[in-house]
Protein backbone atom coordinates (compact mmCIF):
# COMPACT_ATOMS: atom_id res chain seq x y z
CA UNK A 1 0.00 0.00 0.00
CA UNK A 2 1.29 3.34 -1.18
CA UNK A 3 0.87 6.63 1.17
CA UNK A 4 2.37 8.92 -1.36
CA UNK A 5 2.09 8.26 -5.66
CA UNK A 6 3.51 10.36 -7.95
CA UNK A 7 3.90 10.13 -11.17
CA UNK A 8 5.71 12.15 -14.04
CA UNK A 9 5.52 15.33 -11.98
CA UNK A 10 6.02 18.30 -13.89
CA UNK A 11 6.38 21.63 -12.68
CA UNK A 12 8.31 25.18 -14.01
CA UNK A 13 8.22 28.58 -12.95
CA UNK A 14 8.48 31.54 -15.53
CA UNK A 15 10.33 29.49 -18.12
CA UNK A 16 12.74 26.96 -16.30
CA UNK A 17 11.41 23.50 -15.40
CA UNK A 18 12.12 22.58 -11.84
CA UNK A 19 10.66 19.73 -11.89
CA UNK A 20 10.90 17.33 -15.01
CA UNK A 21 9.00 14.36 -14.60
CA UNK A 22 9.57 12.98 -11.30
CA UNK A 23 8.05 9.44 -10.13
CA UNK A 24 8.20 7.82 -7.00
CA UNK A 25 5.98 6.01 -4.35
CA UNK A 26 6.36 6.34 -0.65
CA UNK A 27 4.48 3.32 1.08
CA UNK A 28 2.40 3.13 4.37
CA UNK A 29 4.78 3.22 7.80
CA UNK A 30 8.22 4.45 5.09
CA UNK A 31 10.50 6.90 5.52
CA UNK A 32 11.17 8.32 2.55
CA UNK A 33 14.58 10.69 2.23
CA UNK A 34 14.61 13.33 -0.47
CA UNK A 35 17.96 14.36 -1.32
CA UNK A 36 20.06 16.72 -3.43
CA UNK A 37 21.63 20.18 -3.99
CA UNK A 38 20.15 23.65 -3.59
CA UNK A 39 17.70 24.07 -6.30
CA UNK A 40 17.16 20.54 -7.38
CA UNK A 41 13.41 20.81 -6.46
CA UNK A 42 13.08 18.87 -3.18
CA UNK A 43 10.67 22.31 -1.52
CA UNK A 44 9.01 22.29 -4.86
CA UNK A 45 7.86 18.57 -4.56
CA UNK A 46 7.13 18.67 -0.81
CA UNK A 47 5.08 21.51 -0.78
CA UNK A 48 2.82 20.50 -4.41
CA UNK A 49 2.10 17.43 -1.96
CA UNK A 50 1.30 19.05 0.85
CA UNK A 51 -1.03 21.25 -1.34
CA UNK A 52 0.46 24.54 -1.29
CA UNK A 53 1.45 24.63 -4.84
CA UNK A 54 0.05 23.88 -8.53
CA UNK A 55 1.57 21.11 -10.61
CA UNK A 56 1.82 21.76 -14.81
CA UNK A 57 1.78 17.92 -14.99
CA UNK A 58 1.53 14.10 -13.60
CA UNK A 59 -0.35 12.34 -11.34
CA UNK A 60 -0.29 12.52 -7.27
CA UNK A 61 -2.29 10.69 -4.85
CA UNK A 62 -1.76 11.33 -1.48
CA UNK A 63 -3.39 9.19 1.05
CA UNK A 64 -6.47 8.98 -1.25
CA UNK A 65 -6.34 12.41 -2.29
CA UNK A 66 -5.04 14.52 -4.86
CA UNK A 67 -3.56 17.62 -2.70
CA UNK A 68 -4.25 20.52 -4.84
CA UNK A 69 -7.88 20.23 -4.30
CA UNK A 70 -7.05 21.86 -0.50
CA UNK A 71 -9.69 20.04 2.09
CA UNK A 72 -9.90 20.30 5.47
CA UNK A 73 -10.21 16.62 6.03
CA UNK A 74 -6.69 16.04 3.82
CA UNK A 75 -4.90 18.48 6.18
CA UNK A 76 -6.31 16.59 9.15
CA UNK A 77 -4.53 14.01 8.61
CA UNK A 78 -1.40 15.39 7.68
CA UNK A 79 1.82 16.81 9.20
CA UNK A 80 4.26 19.97 7.81
CA UNK A 81 7.44 21.28 8.70
CA UNK A 82 8.11 24.16 6.30
CA UNK A 83 11.88 24.95 5.21
CA UNK A 84 11.22 28.34 6.58
CA UNK A 85 8.65 29.62 8.47
CA UNK A 86 8.32 31.73 12.07
CA UNK A 87 5.73 31.41 14.91
CA UNK A 88 4.25 34.11 17.25
CA UNK A 89 7.28 35.39 19.01
CA UNK A 90 5.21 36.56 21.78
CA UNK A 91 3.08 33.25 22.42
CA UNK A 92 4.65 30.34 25.01
CA UNK A 93 5.83 27.09 23.41
CA UNK A 94 2.76 25.57 25.60
CA UNK A 95 0.80 28.00 24.49
CA UNK A 96 1.74 27.60 20.54
CA UNK A 97 1.03 24.34 21.09
CA UNK A 98 -2.20 24.54 22.48
CA UNK A 99 -3.14 27.11 19.71
CA UNK A 100 -1.86 24.52 16.86
CA UNK A 101 -3.50 21.59 18.72
CA UNK A 102 -7.27 23.75 18.95
CA UNK A 103 -7.20 23.23 14.97
CA UNK A 104 -7.68 19.21 14.98
CA UNK A 105 -10.23 16.86 15.19
CA UNK A 106 -8.10 14.16 17.55
CA UNK A 107 -4.73 16.20 18.67
CA UNK A 108 -1.73 15.07 20.54
CA UNK A 109 -1.69 15.95 24.35
CA UNK A 110 0.57 18.95 24.22
CA UNK A 111 2.46 18.21 27.00
CA UNK A 112 3.52 14.86 25.42
CA UNK A 113 4.52 16.42 22.37
CA UNK A 114 6.87 19.18 24.00
CA UNK A 115 8.32 16.54 25.95
CA UNK A 116 8.57 14.51 22.62
CA UNK A 117 10.81 17.76 20.75
CA UNK A 118 12.89 18.06 23.87
CA UNK A 119 11.21 21.49 24.83
CA UNK A 120 9.89 20.48 28.47
CA UNK A 121 12.11 23.01 30.19
CA UNK A 122 11.50 25.61 27.42
CA UNK A 123 7.57 25.14 27.71
CA UNK A 124 6.67 28.42 29.75
CA UNK A 125 9.57 30.67 27.41
CA UNK A 126 8.62 32.86 25.05
CA UNK A 127 8.97 31.69 21.62
CA UNK A 128 11.10 34.77 20.23
CA UNK A 129 13.54 33.76 23.30
CA UNK A 130 14.17 30.31 21.95
CA UNK A 131 17.39 29.69 19.87
CA UNK A 132 16.90 28.94 16.48
CA UNK A 133 17.34 24.86 17.28
CA UNK A 134 14.81 25.62 19.58
CA UNK A 135 12.40 27.13 17.04
CA UNK A 136 13.28 24.04 14.78
CA UNK A 137 12.06 22.03 17.25
CA UNK A 138 8.73 23.66 18.07
CA UNK A 139 7.75 23.68 14.41
CA UNK A 140 8.32 19.51 14.62
CA UNK A 141 6.67 19.87 17.20
CA UNK A 142 3.60 21.91 16.06
CA UNK A 143 3.98 18.88 12.96
CA UNK A 144 3.22 16.24 15.21
CA UNK A 145 0.10 17.81 17.65
CA UNK A 146 -2.44 16.98 14.84
CA UNK A 147 -1.55 12.96 15.09
CA UNK A 148 -0.87 12.95 11.66
CA UNK A 149 -0.77 9.87 9.55
CA UNK A 150 1.80 11.29 7.09
CA UNK A 151 4.84 13.89 8.05
CA UNK A 152 6.82 16.29 5.27
CA UNK A 153 9.59 17.60 6.49
CA UNK A 154 11.67 20.15 4.54
CA UNK A 155 15.13 20.10 6.39
CA UNK A 156 13.84 19.37 9.82
CA UNK A 157 17.19 19.43 11.56
CA UNK A 158 18.50 22.38 9.78
CA UNK A 159 20.74 23.69 12.95
CA UNK A 160 20.47 21.20 15.04
CA UNK A 161 23.78 20.68 16.96
CA UNK A 162 24.74 16.96 17.22
CA UNK A 163 23.00 16.35 20.65
CA UNK A 164 19.64 17.72 19.37
CA UNK A 165 20.13 15.73 16.05
CA UNK A 166 20.21 12.90 17.89
CA UNK A 167 17.27 13.04 19.88
CA UNK A 168 15.19 14.36 16.77
CA UNK A 169 16.23 11.39 14.73
CA UNK A 170 14.91 9.45 18.11
CA UNK A 171 11.46 11.21 17.96
CA UNK A 172 11.23 10.52 14.29
CA UNK A 173 11.92 6.86 14.73
CA UNK A 174 9.62 6.28 17.70
CA UNK A 175 7.01 8.14 15.20
CA UNK A 176 7.47 5.39 12.43
CA UNK A 177 7.59 2.77 15.41
CA UNK A 178 4.15 4.12 15.26
CA UNK A 179 3.25 3.60 12.15
CA UNK A 180 3.87 7.09 11.05
CA UNK A 181 4.82 7.71 7.07
CA UNK A 182 7.37 10.41 6.71
CA UNK A 183 8.82 12.30 3.83
CA UNK A 184 11.75 14.50 4.70
CA UNK A 185 14.39 16.82 2.65
CA UNK A 186 17.68 16.47 4.35
CA UNK A 187 20.94 18.00 3.00
CA UNK A 188 22.77 15.66 5.79
CA UNK A 189 23.13 12.27 3.84
CA UNK A 190 23.97 10.46 7.60
CA UNK A 191 20.88 11.77 8.46
CA UNK A 192 19.26 10.12 5.52
CA UNK A 193 21.48 7.09 6.29
CA UNK A 194 20.33 6.60 9.53
CA UNK A 195 16.42 7.70 8.92
CA UNK A 196 15.64 6.66 5.62
CA UNK A 197 14.32 3.33 4.65
CA UNK A 198 14.63 4.51 0.76
CA UNK A 199 15.93 7.79 -0.48
CA UNK A 200 15.37 9.34 -3.93
CA UNK A 201 18.03 11.82 -5.19
CA UNK A 202 17.09 14.57 -7.29
CA UNK A 203 19.43 16.93 -9.70
CA UNK A 204 17.62 19.15 -11.68
CA UNK A 205 14.24 18.36 -11.05
CA UNK A 206 14.97 14.55 -12.71
CA UNK A 207 15.51 11.91 -10.27
CA UNK A 208 19.02 10.55 -10.83
CA UNK A 209 19.05 7.72 -7.80
CA UNK A 210 15.87 5.48 -6.25
CA UNK A 211 16.29 2.77 -3.64
CA UNK A 212 17.08 2.12 0.04
CA UNK A 213 20.74 3.87 1.23
CA UNK A 214 22.18 -0.20 0.91
CA UNK A 215 21.22 -0.57 -2.43
CA UNK A 216 22.38 2.63 -3.74
CA UNK A 217 26.11 2.39 -2.01
CA UNK A 218 25.80 -1.63 -2.73
CA UNK A 219 24.83 -0.74 -6.60
CA UNK A 220 28.55 1.23 -6.75
CA UNK A 221 32.21 1.71 -7.19
CA UNK A 222 33.23 -1.82 -4.35
CA UNK A 223 35.16 -0.08 -1.87
CA UNK A 224 37.80 3.14 -1.67
CA UNK A 225 41.59 2.46 -0.57
CA UNK A 226 43.36 5.33 0.80
CA UNK A 227 47.36 5.82 1.85
CA UNK A 228 49.82 8.42 1.71
CA UNK A 229 53.09 8.57 -0.43
CA UNK A 230 55.42 10.98 0.08
CA UNK A 231 53.04 13.04 1.93
CA UNK A 232 50.66 12.56 -0.70
CA UNK A 233 47.47 11.04 -0.18
CA UNK A 234 46.38 8.75 -3.03
CA UNK A 235 42.42 7.07 -3.46
CA UNK A 236 42.09 4.15 -5.21
CA UNK A 237 38.53 3.11 -6.18
CA UNK A 238 38.16 -0.44 -6.87
CA UNK A 239 35.78 -3.05 -7.76
CA UNK A 240 38.17 -5.30 -6.33
CA UNK A 241 39.49 -4.58 -3.10
CA UNK A 242 41.07 -7.97 -2.03
CA UNK A 243 42.74 -8.06 -5.24
CA UNK A 244 44.07 -4.37 -5.17
CA UNK A 245 44.95 -4.14 -1.15
CA UNK A 246 47.09 -7.64 -1.95
CA UNK A 247 49.21 -5.60 -4.87
CA UNK A 248 49.76 -2.44 -2.88
CA UNK A 249 50.73 -4.25 0.26
CA UNK A 250 52.96 -6.80 -1.60
CA UNK A 251 55.10 -4.04 -3.28
CA UNK A 252 55.45 -2.11 -0.16
CA UNK A 253 56.79 -4.99 1.84
CA UNK A 254 59.04 -5.78 -1.33
CA UNK A 255 60.35 -2.16 -0.98
CA UNK A 256 60.46 -2.18 2.85
CA UNK A 257 58.06 0.81 2.89
CA UNK A 258 54.94 1.18 5.19
CA UNK A 259 51.86 2.54 4.20
CA UNK A 260 51.09 5.33 5.74
CA UNK A 261 47.28 6.25 6.99
CA UNK A 262 46.26 2.83 5.26
CA UNK A 263 42.59 2.83 4.68
CA UNK A 264 39.89 0.63 3.45
CA UNK A 265 36.36 1.66 3.21
CA UNK A 266 33.11 0.98 1.76
CA UNK A 267 32.16 4.54 0.24
CA UNK A 268 29.34 5.53 2.03
CA UNK A 269 25.64 7.61 1.05
CA UNK A 270 27.64 10.42 1.13
CA UNK A 271 30.10 9.56 -1.65
CA UNK A 272 27.48 7.89 -3.64
CA UNK A 273 25.28 11.22 -3.16
CA UNK A 274 28.19 13.39 -4.72
CA UNK A 275 29.16 10.76 -7.66
CA UNK A 276 25.38 11.14 -8.62
CA UNK A 277 24.99 15.03 -8.20
CA UNK A 278 28.43 15.27 -9.74
CA UNK A 279 27.78 14.09 -13.47
CA UNK A 280 25.54 17.06 -13.91
CA UNK A 281 29.20 18.84 -14.71
CA UNK A 282 29.87 15.96 -17.36
CA UNK A 283 26.94 16.20 -19.46
CA UNK B 1 -18.14 27.19 14.74
CA UNK B 2 -15.27 25.31 17.31
CA UNK B 3 -12.83 26.19 15.42
CA UNK B 4 -14.21 29.98 14.99
CA UNK B 5 -14.43 30.60 18.95
CA UNK B 6 -10.88 28.91 19.16
CA UNK B 7 -9.16 31.16 16.64
CA UNK B 8 -11.04 33.86 18.02
CA UNK B 9 -9.58 33.20 21.27
CA UNK B 10 -6.13 33.09 19.90
CA UNK B 11 -6.23 36.48 18.04
CA UNK B 12 -7.22 37.94 21.27
CA UNK B 13 -4.64 36.38 23.21
CA UNK B 14 -2.51 37.58 20.82
CA UNK B 15 -3.11 41.38 20.03
CA UNK B 16 -3.40 41.92 23.54
CA UNK B 17 0.28 39.83 24.52
CA UNK B 18 1.50 42.29 21.31
CA UNK B 19 2.60 45.13 23.07
CA UNK B 20 3.23 47.05 19.62
CA UNK B 21 -0.23 46.54 18.54
CA UNK B 22 -2.32 47.20 21.90
CA UNK B 23 -0.33 50.63 22.42
CA UNK B 24 -0.72 51.56 18.73
CA UNK B 25 -3.71 50.49 17.99
CA UNK B 26 -5.90 50.73 21.11
CA UNK B 27 -4.14 53.08 23.41
CA UNK B 28 -3.23 55.60 20.81
CA UNK B 29 -6.31 57.18 19.99
CA UNK B 30 -7.39 57.31 23.62
CA UNK B 31 -4.58 59.39 24.31
CA UNK B 32 -5.04 61.46 21.09
CA UNK B 33 -8.76 62.22 22.41
CA UNK B 34 -7.28 63.24 25.76
CA UNK B 35 -5.16 66.06 24.28
CA UNK B 36 -7.06 67.23 21.80
CA UNK B 37 -9.88 67.37 24.00
CA UNK B 38 -8.06 69.63 26.40
CA UNK B 39 -7.16 71.75 24.07
CA UNK B 40 -10.80 72.08 22.18
CA UNK B 41 -13.02 73.88 24.36
CA UNK B 42 -16.39 75.78 23.78
CA UNK B 43 -18.40 74.80 20.78
CA UNK B 44 -18.32 73.68 17.19
CA UNK B 45 -21.46 73.94 15.03
CA UNK B 46 -23.41 74.76 18.25
CA UNK B 47 -22.11 71.34 19.59
CA UNK B 48 -20.06 70.99 22.70
CA UNK B 49 -16.36 70.29 21.03
CA UNK B 50 -15.80 67.41 23.11
CA UNK B 51 -18.88 65.43 21.57
CA UNK B 52 -17.51 66.60 18.23
CA UNK B 53 -14.10 65.33 19.05
CA UNK B 54 -15.11 61.75 20.32
CA UNK B 55 -16.99 61.19 16.91
CA UNK B 56 -14.25 62.31 15.46
CA UNK B 57 -11.94 59.82 17.11
CA UNK B 58 -14.50 57.01 16.65
CA UNK B 59 -13.89 57.66 12.90
CA UNK B 60 -10.62 57.16 13.44
CA UNK B 61 -10.60 54.40 15.64
CA UNK B 62 -12.50 52.50 13.31
CA UNK B 63 -9.94 53.27 10.36
CA UNK B 64 -6.85 52.76 12.53
CA UNK B 65 -7.83 49.17 14.19
CA UNK B 66 -9.39 47.41 11.14
CA UNK B 67 -7.76 49.25 8.21
CA UNK B 68 -4.16 49.73 9.48
CA UNK B 69 -3.76 47.68 12.59
CA UNK B 70 -5.63 44.63 10.23
CA UNK B 71 -3.20 45.23 7.50
CA UNK B 72 0.23 45.54 9.39
CA UNK B 73 -0.63 42.53 11.32
CA UNK B 74 -1.63 40.81 8.00
CA UNK B 75 1.09 41.16 6.31
CA UNK B 76 3.77 40.48 8.97
CA UNK B 77 2.01 37.23 9.63
CA UNK B 78 1.75 36.55 5.48
CA UNK B 79 5.67 37.83 5.33
CA UNK B 80 7.12 35.41 8.34
CA UNK B 81 4.87 32.46 6.77
CA UNK B 82 3.05 32.30 9.45
CA UNK B 83 -0.63 32.19 7.28
CA UNK B 84 1.35 29.65 5.52
CA UNK B 85 1.91 27.53 7.99
CA UNK B 86 -1.69 27.69 9.18
CA UNK B 87 -3.13 26.80 5.53
CA UNK B 88 -1.22 23.40 6.13
CA UNK B 89 -3.89 23.15 9.76
CA UNK B 90 -7.84 22.18 8.70
CA UNK B 91 -8.42 25.58 10.02
CA UNK B 92 -10.60 27.09 7.00
CA UNK B 93 -9.33 30.05 5.28
CA UNK B 94 -12.79 32.14 6.04
CA UNK B 95 -13.31 30.68 9.57
CA UNK B 96 -9.43 32.35 9.91
CA UNK B 97 -10.46 35.62 8.21
CA UNK B 98 -13.91 35.51 10.55
CA UNK B 99 -11.70 35.51 13.53
CA UNK B 100 -9.87 37.87 12.51
CA UNK B 101 -12.06 40.10 11.67
CA UNK B 102 -14.52 39.27 14.54
CA UNK B 103 -11.24 39.88 16.82
CA UNK B 104 -11.12 42.93 15.37
CA UNK B 105 -14.54 44.29 16.18
CA UNK B 106 -13.84 43.54 19.90
CA UNK B 107 -10.65 45.69 20.11
CA UNK B 108 -12.30 48.24 18.47
CA UNK B 109 -15.85 47.67 20.51
CA UNK B 110 -13.59 48.01 23.30
CA UNK B 111 -11.83 51.25 22.72
CA UNK B 112 -15.08 52.71 21.62
CA UNK B 113 -16.48 52.05 25.14
CA UNK B 114 -13.46 53.95 26.37
CA UNK B 115 -13.63 56.69 24.61
CA UNK B 116 -17.06 57.20 25.96
CA UNK B 117 -15.74 56.71 29.68
CA UNK B 118 -12.92 59.23 28.79
CA UNK B 119 -15.52 61.67 27.23
CA UNK B 120 -17.93 61.85 30.38
CA UNK B 121 -14.97 61.49 32.87
CA UNK B 122 -12.54 64.51 31.51
CA UNK B 123 -14.88 66.82 29.17
CA UNK B 124 -18.51 65.84 29.94
CA UNK B 125 -19.26 64.73 26.65
CA UNK B 126 -23.05 63.91 25.68
CA UNK B 127 -24.13 60.53 24.87
CA UNK B 128 -25.14 59.07 21.30
CA UNK B 129 -28.64 60.45 21.10
CA UNK B 130 -29.61 57.17 18.38
CA UNK B 131 -27.43 54.68 20.13
CA UNK B 132 -29.03 51.90 17.84
CA UNK B 133 -27.80 53.48 14.93
CA UNK B 134 -24.39 54.43 16.33
CA UNK B 135 -23.55 50.78 16.44
CA UNK B 136 -24.82 50.04 13.21
CA UNK B 137 -22.80 52.57 11.75
CA UNK B 138 -19.79 51.66 13.59
CA UNK B 139 -20.29 48.11 12.72
CA UNK B 140 -20.94 49.24 8.69
CA UNK B 141 -17.45 51.05 9.29
CA UNK B 142 -15.59 48.58 10.84
CA UNK B 143 -16.68 46.05 8.10
CA UNK B 144 -15.69 48.83 5.15
CA UNK B 145 -12.61 49.67 6.73
CA UNK B 146 -11.36 46.04 7.33
CA UNK B 147 -12.64 45.38 3.30
CA UNK B 148 -9.88 47.91 2.88
CA UNK B 149 -7.42 46.45 5.26
CA UNK B 150 -7.41 43.17 3.37
CA UNK B 151 -7.22 45.01 -0.05
CA UNK B 152 -4.14 47.14 2.04
CA UNK B 153 -2.81 43.68 2.91
CA UNK B 154 -2.96 42.40 -0.72
CA UNK B 155 -1.03 45.32 -2.39
CA UNK B 156 1.85 45.69 0.29
CA UNK B 157 4.62 43.78 -1.28
CA UNK B 158 6.90 43.33 2.28
CA UNK B 159 6.70 44.09 6.00
CA UNK B 160 9.24 46.57 5.75
CA UNK B 161 7.17 49.64 4.69
CA UNK B 162 3.83 48.06 5.42
CA UNK B 163 3.55 50.50 8.77
CA UNK B 164 5.02 53.67 7.21
CA UNK B 165 2.91 53.17 4.04
CA UNK B 166 -0.65 52.83 5.91
CA UNK B 167 0.08 55.75 8.18
CA UNK B 168 0.98 57.72 5.57
CA UNK B 169 -2.43 57.21 3.86
CA UNK B 170 -4.18 56.97 7.58
CA UNK B 171 -3.40 60.03 9.23
CA UNK B 172 -4.25 62.42 6.31
CA UNK B 173 -7.27 60.72 5.61
CA UNK B 174 -8.18 61.13 9.32
CA UNK B 175 -7.21 65.20 9.37
CA UNK B 176 -8.85 66.22 5.83
CA UNK B 177 -11.95 63.61 6.97
CA UNK B 178 -12.74 65.74 9.99
CA UNK B 179 -11.58 63.46 12.98
CA UNK B 180 -9.33 66.20 14.62
CA UNK B 181 -11.31 68.78 14.25
CA UNK B 182 -13.50 70.13 11.95
CA UNK B 183 -12.74 70.84 8.20
CA UNK B 184 -14.88 73.38 7.17
CA UNK B 185 -12.04 76.18 7.38
CA UNK B 186 -9.68 74.12 5.40
CA UNK B 187 -8.87 75.53 2.06
CA UNK B 188 -11.26 73.82 -0.58
CA UNK B 189 -8.70 71.65 -2.03
CA UNK B 190 -8.56 69.92 0.95
CA UNK B 191 -12.04 70.05 1.48
CA UNK B 192 -12.34 67.97 -2.09
CA UNK B 193 -10.39 65.54 -1.13
CA UNK B 194 -11.59 64.98 1.74
CA UNK B 195 -15.11 64.32 -0.35
CA UNK B 196 -14.08 61.31 -1.27
CA UNK B 197 -12.47 59.89 1.46
CA UNK B 198 -14.90 56.81 3.39
CA UNK B 199 -13.73 58.28 6.90
CA UNK B 200 -15.73 61.56 5.76
CA UNK B 201 -18.98 59.72 5.37
CA UNK B 202 -18.55 57.65 8.24
CA UNK B 203 -17.70 60.69 10.46
CA UNK B 204 -20.80 62.15 8.82
CA UNK B 205 -23.11 58.95 9.93
CA UNK B 206 -21.98 59.02 13.50
CA UNK B 207 -21.96 62.58 14.07
CA UNK B 208 -25.74 62.22 12.89
CA UNK B 209 -26.42 59.46 15.26
CA UNK B 210 -24.65 60.23 18.13
CA UNK B 211 -25.59 64.49 17.91
CA UNK B 212 -28.06 65.05 15.74
CA UNK B 213 -30.65 62.28 16.78
CA UNK B 214 -31.09 61.41 13.00
CA UNK B 215 -31.36 57.42 12.26
CA UNK B 216 -28.61 56.19 9.79
CA UNK B 217 -31.41 55.43 7.24
CA UNK B 218 -31.71 59.34 6.72
CA UNK B 219 -28.18 59.48 5.26
CA UNK B 220 -28.59 56.65 2.35
CA UNK B 221 -25.81 58.51 0.29
CA UNK B 222 -23.37 58.79 3.02
CA UNK B 223 -24.09 54.34 3.71
CA UNK B 224 -23.67 54.23 0.29
CA UNK B 225 -20.38 55.56 -0.13
CA UNK B 226 -19.19 54.27 3.05
CA UNK B 227 -19.89 50.85 1.76
CA UNK B 228 -18.63 51.13 -1.91
CA UNK B 229 -15.54 51.55 -0.70
CA UNK B 230 -15.61 48.35 1.37
CA UNK B 231 -16.71 46.57 -1.51
CA UNK B 232 -13.98 47.86 -3.54
CA UNK B 233 -11.40 46.83 -1.20
CA UNK B 234 -13.21 42.96 -0.91
CA UNK B 235 -13.22 42.55 -4.62
CA UNK B 236 -9.22 43.96 -4.96
CA UNK B 237 -8.38 41.48 -1.70
CA UNK B 238 -10.58 38.64 -3.02
CA UNK B 239 -8.33 39.04 -6.71
CA UNK B 240 -4.49 39.73 -5.01
CA UNK B 241 -4.69 38.61 -1.46
CA UNK B 242 -2.09 35.59 -1.37
CA UNK B 243 -1.44 33.66 2.05
CA UNK B 244 2.47 32.71 0.75
CA UNK B 245 5.29 35.22 0.95
CA UNK B 246 5.50 37.83 -1.29
CA UNK B 247 9.34 38.18 -0.92
CA UNK B 248 11.02 35.02 -0.66
N1 LIG C 1 8.33 30.44 -6.08
C1 LIG C 1 9.29 30.26 -7.01
N2 LIG C 1 9.37 31.08 -8.08
C2 LIG C 1 10.32 30.90 -9.03
N3 LIG C 1 11.24 29.93 -8.99
C3 LIG C 1 11.22 29.08 -7.95
C4 LIG C 1 10.24 29.21 -6.91
N4 LIG C 1 10.46 28.24 -6.01
C5 LIG C 1 11.51 27.54 -6.46
N5 LIG C 1 11.97 28.04 -7.62
C6 LIG C 1 13.09 27.50 -8.41
O1 LIG C 1 12.87 26.13 -8.62
C7 LIG C 1 14.05 25.38 -8.43
C8 LIG C 1 13.83 24.34 -7.33
O2 LIG C 1 13.66 24.98 -6.08
P1 LIG C 1 13.36 24.22 -4.74
O3 LIG C 1 13.07 25.23 -3.70
O4 LIG C 1 12.35 23.18 -4.98
O5 LIG C 1 14.77 23.55 -4.46
P2 LIG C 1 15.28 22.70 -3.20
O6 LIG C 1 15.72 21.38 -3.73
O7 LIG C 1 14.28 22.69 -2.14
O8 LIG C 1 16.56 23.52 -2.77
P3 LIG C 1 17.19 23.81 -1.30
O9 LIG C 1 18.03 22.66 -0.97
O10 LIG C 1 18.02 25.02 -1.52
O11 LIG C 1 16.07 24.03 -0.35
C9 LIG C 1 15.14 26.40 -8.09
O12 LIG C 1 15.85 26.67 -9.28
C10 LIG C 1 14.38 27.60 -7.63
O13 LIG C 1 15.09 28.78 -7.96
MG1 LIG D 1 14.21 23.39 -0.22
Amino acid sequence: MSAITVRDLRKSYGGSEALRGVSFDVGVGEVFGLLGPNGAGKTTTVEILEGYRRRDGGEVDVLGFDPAGGQAAYRERIGVVLQASQLWANLTVAETHRMFAGYYERPRDADEVVELVGLTEKRDARVKTLSGGQKRRLDLGLALIGNPELLFLDEPTTGFDPTARRAAWDAIRTLRSLGTTILLTTHYLDEAQQLADRVAVLRAGEIVGLGTPAELVGGSLGAEIRYRRDGEVVVLRTERPTEELHRLTGEALAGGRELDGLEVRRPTLEDVYLDLVAEEEVR
Amino acid sequence: MRLFVHQLRSEQLLFWRSREAAVFIFVFPLLLFVLLGSVYGGTIDGEPASSVLLVGMLGYGVANTAFAGLAISLVLRRESALLKRLRATPLPAATYLAAVLASTVIVFALQAVALFGLGRLFFDAELPSRPGSLVVALLLGVAAFAGLGFAATALLRSSEGASAALNVVLLPMAFLSGSFGPTRRYPEVLQALGDVLPLRYLIELLDAASLKGEAIWSRPGAVAVVAGWGLVGIAIAARRFRWEPREA
